[in-house]
């Protein structure tokens, strides 16, 4: 990874503290509690950055046995006595945790917030870093696959596309990085660091009821079908061609320089081509 | 003239070897406190002239050699303090200090002759010189002593002669006098003594043993690890200062006689580990220095004089390299053959502990093993519920469905997930059933054991496993616990006991022999067509003594076992204990042999067409070794291929199957 030289100064210099913000994961086959698969990515990029400058976040349940684990990711960091500190937001699982974390930010004064981009159980909608961000106008970047550089004004990350590309964005500053799966693996957990950790319970947290959620229907999930994958191919070649196929993706076209009437236009435009969108007057046909 | 040089000489070496001796002491005492029993000190002698000695006398000439030159000497210096330094001259004495004089000098003279070409395990520098000393204090010491008995009086009355004497045996006490307190090769000496004394492991010795003239292996006695508290500042060794004091006098009471380094199949292997030069760099680091100074063979491919240790210095990697410590397989051969009698392995697990648990460091495929211990409850991250798949056919006995309890509890182990050892699981049901055994299994209800954890150094996963795994224990009944893995069977039975689980524990082998004893199992005599041998696992072996059971099973089969030039308690381990697999340290090194390879070579020496384990981990270790090779048979499947299964054999009642019949 390219990480800048002693980026853990510079960092500190130009953006303050960085915050993760992190949840309890589920193991896909035991179902116990652990880190998160994305989250712990965010955690190793974040101590990768900042040392022990890092500070973890979480909102929920203060019992979380999974909390410690990230705790315990705070080894090998330059200054070796250092300990890992969280800040815990109380809430209840119907509790909506978008405003107390938008809140405890701007208190905090953070600029430069990392978290993994969709939860492993619970909701788990994915929602969370966009909630977050339009709530404190921040910008946002999902996918995240290294952090490049860090300046006074901005960050330089690498965006991770499907069939291992990579996009190379300039992303102002204040805001969230949501740290994708294929981003660095997360250090090992040591028993040690986890339990010197400090877990510190913000007092004056007011919860509010998630009113969305209040109105859902749940049902339990079913697995999903498979999409079957019709590869009319005669030859070898071709059948290769056709596996090593990129997405979809790849016949997009980047817009920029548009206002933001122009931009919308060009999206209403995209999504009736595609048959998203559908004029009123005009019934779907499906 | 020698009368007075001589009373000046032997006071002064002994004041300063005191001194020396109290620095050497303050040295230890760095360590972490224990209590200090002195009476202890009372053990002493006996602990060396039975356990030392025990060890010692496996190499007869050199014990002998010792015997003379040591005893010799004790002798001589004892005579000389009398004779010489109070001055009582009386000639019987003299006489005395005469012959155990010369007896020093007959074992100086085989010392040297060993010097002269020294094997690769022994230490050169300060160790060549010991042997010239040990000729100029016998030497000295006998000529000066020659005008006790009326022999040559005038002539060495002074002069030249009388100062070149006095010099000789100056040169004799400087080193062996002096020398063993200020941390020459003498030391040990001392420090082997008091080492002896306050071992960390009494119950190595004898004393320790009401019956130990019909005690199973002695090496085997003291096994398990130190239980590690969790709740401790710091967790394992991260400096010299943080072994207990009786670990540093131990390590300084290595007489770097290289027998651990002969026998280490890392060393062997071309690894970067050499358990004699392990323990010289903890004395390096106890003392504060750099390792130029040690003049024996080095960690093979990392090079000497690069590293420097202080008491209050991080070991790792200023002094030691963490892959020296990953590549040991905790095979306890090195303990096993150390005549002081020092515990390597708890050293390295020591260390181990500090870098998993509070660094976070472990090698990254032990990492991922531990993670999934956390996880799932086994290494591979699989589905526990699935540790009967393999049995899906076989109906087992559930321990579950039997409230009243059973009579064996068949412990699977992580085997279990692995196509080569579910055969070695399918023949061992298949003798139980033949033998009408009473058994159960705990299905997903059993989990890992715990060694691994506990061998790379996770004392807390270790733990957290011992203690699920106990309370599952204590809601079921049965008699006693079989399993056909070492490495569990040495940690249920061993380990288990510090947190509150004793179980009757038995190997399959041992549960086998008894089932032949009893005559409960009917075999087709073997044809012995071909040569078998048989290879002890460590845990079975060093670490529990049981070398005789699986014998016994082979001999049932009428099968004749070629032994090994290694086997038994100097089984040379197969490479896959104690996390060595999982070390990422690279096995396999240009142009030298691989641990499992270098064990099939000693299997082939055998002419053996088959060897015979009893282990999974030793079963994939040999046989990841490229064919062609002799085959490899566990000795269930051996024992399974020879039943004669008739159905009506009877149960023959068993002595030792006291059945709780009382439903519970
Ligand atoms: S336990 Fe075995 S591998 Fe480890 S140092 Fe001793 S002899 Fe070598
Ligand atoms: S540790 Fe023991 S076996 Fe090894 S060199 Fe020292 S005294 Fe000899």
């Amino acid at each position: 990874m390219s990480q800048p030289e002693n980026a853990t100064a510079e960092t500190v210099d130009a953006i303050g503290t960085v915050h993760a913000l992190i949840s309890s994961g589920r193991h896909p086959v035991s179902g116990r509690p652990g880190r998160a698969r994305e989250d712990a990515r965010a955690v190793e990029m974040g101590l990768t950055l900042a040392g022990a400058g890092l500070h973890l976040v979480h909102a929920g349940n203060a019992e979380e046995p999974a909390l410690r684990d990230y705790l315990g990711m705070y080894h090998g960091l330059d200054d070796s006595a250092a300990r890992g500190e969280l800040s815990l937001l109380p809430m209840a699982a119907e509790d909506d945790a978008v405003p107390p974390l938008a809140h405890w930010l701007e208190t905090q004064g953070a600029r430069m917030v990392l978290t993994g981009q969709r939860a492993e159980c619970g909701e788990g909608s994915g929602m969370l870093p966009y909630l977050l961000a339009e709530r404190l106008g921040w910008s946002l970047t999902t996918g995240v696959a290294a952090i490049e550089a860090v300046a006074a004004t901005h960050v330089t990350v690498l965006q991770a596309l499907p069939q291992g590309q990579r996009r190379r964005l300039d992303v102002r500053l204040p805001c969230l990085i949501a740290v994708d799966a294929c981003a660095p693996a997360p250090r090992q957990s040591a028993f040690g660091p986890a339990r010197r950790g400090k877990i510190e319970i913000v007092e004056d947290v007011t919860p509010e009821r998630d009113a969305a959620r209040a109105e859902w229907q749940w049902q339990p999930a079913r697995p999903r079908p498979k999409r079957l994958k019709v590869v009319k191919a005669t030859n070898a070649r071709e059948r290769f061609r056709a596996a090593a196929a990129k997405s979809s993706a790849a016949n997009g076209q980047v817009l920029s320089d548009l206002t933001p009437e122009q931009a919308a236009d060009k999206l209403i435009a995209y999504l009736r081509a595609e048959k998203i969108l559908v004029d009123d007057d005009e019934p779907a046909s499906d | 003239m020698l009368q007075t040089l001589l009373p000046i000489l032997i006071f002064a070496s002994l004041i300063m070897g005191a001194i020396g001796a109290l620095r050497r002491v303050r040295l230890w005492r760095q360590g972490r406190r224990t209590p200090v029993v002195w009476r202890n000190l009372l053990l002493m002698p006996k602990r060396y002239l039975v356990d030392l000695h025990h060890i010692v006398a496996r190499d007869k000439a050199m014990a002998h050699t010792h015997v003379a030159t040591a005893g010799g000497f004790v002798a001589a210096m004892a005579l000389a303090l009398i004779v010489h330094g109070f001055g009582w001259r009386n000639p019987l004495l003299g006489g005395l200090l005469l012959a155990s004089s010369l007896v020093m000098f007959v074992g100086a003279l085989a010392v040297n002759r060993r010097r002269l070409h020294p094997p690769e395990k022994l230490s050169k520098g300060p160790w060549q010189r010991l042997s010239k000393s040990l000729l100029a204090y016998s030497v000295g010491m006998l000529l000066v002593s020659l005008p006790l008995v009326g022999v040559a009086p005038t002539l060495l009355g002074g002069g030249v002669l009388a100062v070149a004497l006095t010099a000789l045996v100056a040169w004799g006490v400087l080193e062996l006098v002096v020398g063993m307190g200020w941390g020459g090769p003498m030391k040990h000496a001392f420090a082997g003594a008091m080492h002896l004394a306050f071992h960390r492991r009494p119950e190595r010795f004898d004393d320790q043993h009401s019956n130990a003239q019909h005690d199973d292996h002695r090496g085997s006695r003291s096994t398990a690890l130190f239980s590690l508290d969790l709740t401790a500042e710091k967790l394992g060794v991260e400096k010299p200062t943080d072994f207990q004091w009786n670990q540093l006098l131990g390590f300084d009471a290595c007489v770097q006689c290289g027998r651990c380094q002969a026998v280490c199949p890392a060393f062997a292997a071309g690894q970067p580990l050499n358990p004699k030069k392990l323990i010289q760099d903890m004395v390096v680091g106890m003392a504060g220095g750099s390792d130029a100074h040690y003049a024996g063979s080095p960690y093979p491919g990392i090079e000497m004089g690069k590293h420097q240790g202080a008491p209050d210095q991080a070991i790792v990697p200023q002094l030691v390299e963490a892959e020296t410590l990953w590549a040991c397989t905790t095979c306890r051969a090195c303990v096993e053959e150390c005549p002081m009698m020092i515990e390597h392995v708890d050293a390295i697990v020591d260390m181990r502990r500090f870098i998993t648990l509070e660094q976070g460091e472990t090698p990254p495929s032990g990492a991922v093993a531990l993670e999934n211990l956390i996880a799932t409850d086994n290494p591979g991250g699989l589905d526990n519920a699935s540790r009967l798949d393999w049995a899906a056919d076989l109906d087992l006995p559930r321990i579950q469905q039997r409230p009243e309890g059973v009579d064996v509890l068949l412990w699977l182990g992580d085997g279990a997930f692995d196509m080569r050892n579910q055969r070695t699981l399918r023949a061992l049901i298949k003798i139980l059933r033949a033998a009408d055994v009473d058994f159960a299994v705990l299905g997903e209800e059993e989990r890992d054991s715990g060694d691994v954890a506990r061998r790379l150094g996770d004392e807390a996963t270790f733990q957290r496993l011992a203690k699920r795994n106990i309370e599952t224990l204590a809601r079921y009944r049965f008699q006693r616990i079989v399993t056909l893995d070492p490495h569990s069977f040495h940690v249920l039975g061993r380990e288990y006991p510090a947190f509150g689980g004793d179980y009757t524990v038995l190997h399959h082998s041992t549960f086998i022999a008894e089932l032949f004893d009893a005559g409960r199992l009917s075999v087709k005599p073997s044809e012995q067509r071909e040569t078998i041998t048989y290879h002890d696992p460590c845990y079975l072996g060093r670490y529990n003594g049981e070398f005789d059971a699986p014998r016994r099973v082979l001999a049932a089969l009428g099968i004749e076992v070629a032994e090994m030039a290694r086997s038994g308690f100097r089984s040379r381990c197969c490479g896959g204990g104690g996390g060595a697999a999982l070390s990422d340290v690279p096995a396999d090194l240009p142009g030298r042999a691989r641990i499992p390879d270098m064990r099939m070579d000693d299997v082939r020496a055998t002419g053996a067409a088959t060897v015979a384990v009893a282990c999974p981990q030793c079963t994939a270790m040999l046989e990841g070794v490229v064919e062609p090779r002799p085959q490899v048979r566990d000795l269930a499947e051996l024992v399974a291929e020879a039943l004669i299964e008739s159905h009506e054999a009877m149960p023959v009642s068993n002595p030792n199957e006291t059945l709780e019949e009382v439903p519970a």
